[in-house]
C-alpha cells in the first residue's frame, strides 16, 4: 500500500541547528564571529592580515582558516599575531557548522574577542551553509569584474557587509562601479559597503571601525 | 560540489520520516528547489544512487520541483520573473525584493506501508 507522507523540512536544517549551537558558544564567551567569504584571490587572507595587525593591540584575535589543502593562510594569520586554526576540508568547497565546531574546540574562546573565519574561496557553496558566526562578509575585488552580483546572486543576498578590495586597480581595469552597485542594491538593499585597498591602505579605516564596533558590542 | 553532503542530508530526513510512520520502503521523494538556491539536480541524482544503497530508500525516485525566482519592485509594485538584470523592468528601480526562488526543502515522501496482517486479511475478504 502506497502512502504519501508530508515532510516539509529544510534540507540543511541539521547544519542550521548546529550553527545555532556554535553561535551560543561564541555568545557565552563574548566572542564576535565574522565569516569572510570570497572567490579565490579576492584578498581574504590579505584583509585578515591587515585587520589583525591594526586591531591586535586592542583585541585578542583568532582565525579559523578553511582551505582545501595546505596551512599557508593560517601561517600568515599566525605570523600577523593571531591564534590560528587550519581546517583542511579535503576537497569540500565550503565550511559547515560541524567543521567550525571542531575548530572552536581547539581555541581558548574566553580569551578571544574577535574570531575571523576564512571560508573556502568560492562564490557559490559557502552561501548555503550557516556557521554560527554573527556577521557574514563578502569580499569582492575589482579585477573579478563588475558582473559578479548578477552571476552569483545567492552570495550577495546573504551577507551583512561587502568589502570591495583592490580599488587602487580601478584606473587599469574596466569596472563599472555603478553597474556593480546596482546589482548589489537589488540583491541586498542598503548593504553596508567598504571600498578599500589592502595594498595602499585606502579605505581601511572605515572597515576597521565597523569591525571594532561589533567587537565592542559583543564583549 | 557540496551535493554529496546535501544528498546525505536528504536521505537522513527521508529515513527519519519513514521510520516515524512505520514505513518499510521509500519509493519517491519530492524535493522543492528554488532557482536561486545553487543546487544541481543531476548532481544530487548522481550521488543519490550510492548514498541510498542498502537503506530503505534504495532505488527511490527523486522528483524535483523547481521554483522560479519571482521579484517584486518596492517602488512601483510590479511583479516579475528574474531575467538577466535584477532591476525592475518597468521603472528600473533597484529597490526590489526576492519573493520566491530561495526554497530548498523536502516536501514529501511516498512510502510502501507494511499492511498489518489482520487488516490485509480483512481487505481480502471484502475484495473477494
Amino acid at each position: 500500500m502506497s502512502q504519501r507522507i508530508t515532510v516539509v523540512e529544510k534540507i540543511l536544517g541539521a547544519n542550521e541547528r548546529l550553527a545555532e549551537t556554535n553561535r551560543l558558544a561564541l555568545d557565552q564567551a563574548g566572542v564576535f564571529g565574522l565569516n569572510l567569504m570570497a572567490s579565490p584571490g579576492a584578498g581574504k587572507t590579505s584583509l585578515i592580515e591587515h585587520t589583525i595587525r591594526r586591531l591586535a593591540d586592542r583585541y585578542q584575535i583568532a582565525v579559523v582558516d578553511g582551505d582545501v589543502a595546505t596551512s599557508i593562510d593560517a601561517d600568515r594569520a599566525a605570523a600577523a599575531g593571531a591564534q590560528a586554526v587550519q581546517i583542511n576540508t579535503g576537497g569540500e568547497c565550503h565550511l559547515d557548522a560541524v567543521m567550525l565546531q571542531e575548530a572552536l574546540a581547539q581555541l581558548d574562546l574566553p580569551s578571544i574577542d574577535l574570531l575571523i573565519v576564512e571560508n573556502v574561496g568560492n562564490l557559490i557553496c559557502p552561501a548555503n551553509f550557516q556557521l554560527g558566526t554573527h556577521k557574514s562578509v563578502l569580499i569582492a575585488s575589482v579585477p573579478e569584474g563588475d558582473d559578479k552580483p548578477y552571476k552569483y546572486p545567492g552570495m550577495y543576498q546573504g551577507v551583512d557587509a561587502l568589502v570591495i578590495n583592490k580599488i587602487d586597480l580601478q584606473p587599469y581595469i574596466e569596472f563599472d562601479m555603478d553597474y556593480f552597485r546596482r546589482g548589489v542594491e537589488a540583491l541586498n538593499p542598503g548593504l553596508v559597503t567598504f571600498p578599500l585597498s589592502c595594498r595602499t591602505g585606502q579605505g581601511m579605516e572605515d572597515w576597521l571601525a565597523w569591525v571594532g564596533e561589533w567587537v565592542e558590542r559583543g564583549r | 560540489m557540496h551535493e554529496l553532503m546535501i544528498t546525505e542530508s536528504i536521505l537522513e530526513i527521508a529515513l527519519r520520516h519513514a521510520r516515524d510512520a512505520g514505513a518499510e520502503k521509500i519509493t519517491d521523494l519530492y524535493l522543492v528547489i528554488g532557482e536561486l538556491s545553487t543546487v544541481v539536480d543531476e548532481s544530487v541524482q548522481f550521488y543519490w544512487d550510492f548514498v541510498s544503497e542498502g537503506t530503505a530508500a534504495e532505488g527511490a525516485k527523486l522528483h524535483f520541483r523547481r521554483i522560479p525566482a519571482e521579484l517584486l519592485c518596492q517602488a512601483c509594485r510590479h511583479a516579475y520573473s528574474l531575467k538577466e538584470d535584477l532591476t525592475c523592468p518597468k521603472c528600473h528601480s533597484n529597490d526590489v525584493r526576492i519573493i520566491t526562488g530561495r526554497e530548498f526543502s523536502l516536501e514529501a515522501i511516498e512510502v510502501d506501508q507494511a499492511v498489518p496482517e489482520t487488516r490485509a486479511a480483512k481487505e481480502n475478504e471484502v475484495l473477494s
